[in-house]
């Protein structure tokens, strides 16, 4: 019984630390820009090509993965500059129009270069291994996912809380205009928030492709779609709720899928996105409140 | 005078669109007809369908100025709903075989036309309930809010068997959707589209685009009128979903889902979604370019497969060009003319223009739909 829970709490703390990742990575564009980025699944699939690709070197496969994070965070700041910064000033339905079309055009380029059939990448042996503490049996690759996103997750705090350019991010997510008037540039804060997001779409891949262990060019769907669930749950708005809606959604998807009857589990994704109306209409702002917002809509 | 004069050429402007937009359409029925090549006649179908959708589309978005990216769901239930209403308790034995013998759905059979309007109507139902909760919202949760609900109704619909026939596709319709039926279809919904755009709601609708709090400060129940644009929309996508059923006669819940609904709204946003001409033109575009580049594709696959010449040179098949295509095409227009190539204008007769642009007197006031709002930088 207590090692049941122990291998639900390890599964669930993984799962949750990497949705939190990438909720963080939507909202901390969105918080800024009020873009809600749909090609943001499509950076999970620039570093899983990146992975195919570079992991066909000799090179040791750490290498490998900061190449393929190193990637995505290049895609990402090359679809803001062509993209995004053209539309900067339009509605949020435009800019959201907009990066629907940017997910369309980097699916079907890697449709048309690459292939539309599944590749498997070269992953260490250690991602499929599996280990034993007191009869918990833990895999190799929840204990590191679960130990990155901490680990990222703290790092990303120090760096908004302790560098200039962090609170000049965290200024800009309250109110933008007021933090340009103070003399912060636009074009860089707006290159840090996407190069972040960038970061941590390159994070999750590791994982989610290492979970999968092939790559597609729909692979981003899913996962954008959980950071959206995620996100709207959370707080839109807020980083901390992005957070906080990580790890519910993890503790919910495990929990479920643990403890609910298999033929309920298939409305699984029904019942969610439910939620996530409900949530919008009930609460727009999410579980946590920004704390300090104009007009958030 | 000078202002009689103005309202008469508003006048003409307003009757001569949806003149133009049907001349289109029909003109477009009649040379595919005499062509009589069977694969155009397809494409041209399509397109008409298409085109249908996009304009229901508009209704809602080019009005109201609200993104949608849950018009599939509804055009799902239009197509779902259109066969239980238009075949025999024979065909649904083998097209819907979970179906329970005992429903009172198993045994009702109706005219095409009747069918076409039910499955209308059980989408409009079906939008109208979840309207009343999507109307207070705005912006990008709007838009969210949209897709969820696709997904919500694509799992559904992947699971409900007895009305799906879940995963499984749906075989054994007949094909109902003739080349003028389509063509009529189309017609009356460009004629719905542009009366409800003009009508008083549409106008209520369209200031509430351009400004939601002054619109109600003149008392306009904004809500109100997102929500009638929005049921007329679902209602329109319904009977979309239904003529596409019995198109395409073989289906499954995966085929309305993202890459269909990027499809359609890639068109209205190419078009211009602030008028139903900017639907027409947008739809008719894409599909011709995609048709274009269809052919194309095929060219170069078949070439490089058969290792002809050229084909030998040729560096890799060709998959998903068409969609990289029409996705460019879509930013290029985002960036450079955010209101579409119709720039919000109706089509109107070229004539009486003794100075400025002539007959949009009415339509020049209007930015475009999603080309305003909170400049960020």
């Amino acid at each position: 019984m207590i090692t049941d829970a122990a291998q639900y709490l390890i599964s669930a703390l993984s799962l949750g630390g990497l949705y939190a990742l990438m909720a963080l990575g939507l909202v901390i564009v969105y918080g800024i820009l009020k873009l809600i980025n749909f090609a943001y699944g499509e950076l999970i699939m620039v570093a899983g090509y990146g992975m195919l690709i570079i992991g066909r070197s000799p090179w040791p496969w750490i290498f490998v993965a900061i190449l393929s994070v190193i990637c995505a965070i290049l895609a990402a700041l090359v679809m803001e500059r062509v993209a995004f910064r053209p539309v900067r000033n339009s509605s949020p339905t435009t800019m959201l129009i907009t990066s629907f079309a940017v997910s369309a055009l980097l699916q079907n380029l890697a449709l048309l270069i690459i292939s539309p059939r599944p590749q498997v990448p070269r992953l260490p042996d250690y991602f499929s291994r599996n280990f034993s503490v007191r009869g918990v049996r833990i895999a190799a690759l929840d204990l590191m996912g679960l130990i990155v996103s901490v680990l990222a997750l703290i790092l990303l705090t120090l760096f908004l809380r302790r560098t200039v350019i962090g609170l000049s991010l965290r200024a800009a997510a309250d109110d933008f205009t007021m933090t340009r008037l103070m003399g912060v540039r636009a074009n860089m804060v707006i290159a840090v928030a996407f190069a972040i997001s960038g970061l941590m779409a390159g994070i999750v891949a590791l994982f989610w492709i290492g979970n999968t262990r092939s790559t597609t060019p729909t692979i981003g769907l899913e996962p954008v779609l959980i950071a959206f669930i995620a996100s709207v749950v959370g707080g839109m708005s807020s980083m901390k709720g992005a957070v906080l809606g990580g790890y519910v959604l993890g503790f919910l998807t495990i929990g479920l899928q643990t403890w609910l009857p298999q033929d309920i589990n298939a409305y699984r994704d029904a019942v969610l996105f439910g939620i996530v109306i409900l949530v919008l209409l009930v609460r727009p702002e999410g579980i946590v409140r920004p704390a300090y917002s104009r007009e958030a809509r | 005078m000078k202002y009689i004069e103005t309202s008469n050429r508003a006048v003409w402007s307003r009757l001569s669109t949806p003149v133009i937009l049907v001349a289109i359409v029909l003109m477009i029925a009649a040379i595919t007809m005499v062509r009589e090549d069977v694969v155009f006649e397809r494409v041209v179908i399509v397109m008409f369908i298409n085109l249908l959708l996009v304009v229901g589309l508009q209704t809602f978005m080019g009005n109201s100025g609200l993104g949608s990216f849950g018009q599939y769901a509804f055009v799902l239930i239009g197509a779902y709903a259109s066969i239980w209403f238009s075949l025999t308790p024979q065909q649904k034995n083998l097209a819907l075989p979970d179906m329970p013998k005992d429903w009172w759905l198993y045994d009702q059979q109706y005219p095409f036309v009747a069918a076409v309007l039910a499955a209308g109507l059980v989408a409009m139902v079906v939008g109208a309930i979840i309207g009343i909760a999507f109307v207070r919202l705005r912006g990008a949760s709007f838009t969210i809010a949209t897709f969820a609900f696709l997904i919500v109704v694509h799992s559904v619909a992947l699971q409900w068997e007895q009305v799906t026939r879940g995963s499984r596709t749906v075989i054994g319709i007949p094909r109902y959707t003739s080349l003028w039926i389509a063509a009529a279809w189309a017609i009356a919904v460009i004629l719905v589209g542009y009366v409800f755009k003009e009508s008083t709601i549409g106008l209520k609708l369209r200031a509430s685009r351009e400004d939601e709090d002054a619109a109600a400060s003149i008392g306009v129940n904004v809500k109100l009128m997102r929500w009638l644009g929005w049921t007329l929309s679902v209602f329109l996508s319904g009977i979309g979903g239904a003529l596409w059923a019995h198109f395409i006669q073989q289906f499954s819940p995966q085929s309305f889902y993202l890459k269909e609904t990027f499809l359609i709204v890639a068109m209205l946003v190419i078009g211009g979604s602030a008028s139903v001409s900017g639907a027409v033109i947008g739809a008719v575009a894409v599909a011709m370019t995609s048709e274009g580049m269809r052919q194309f594709e095929n060219w170069w696959n078949l070439e490089r497969q058969t290792e002809t010449d050229i084909g030998a040179i040729l560096p890799f098949q060709l998959i998903g060009f068409t969609e990289i295509v029409i996705a460019l095409a879509m930013i290029l227009i985002l960036v450079l003319r955010p209101s579409g190539i119709m720039g919000g204008r109706e089509l109107s007769w070229p004539f009486g223009s003794s100075g400025g642009p002539p007959a949009t007197v009415v339509e020049d006031a209007q930015p475009a739909a999603l080309a305003h709002q909170d400049p960020v930088s």
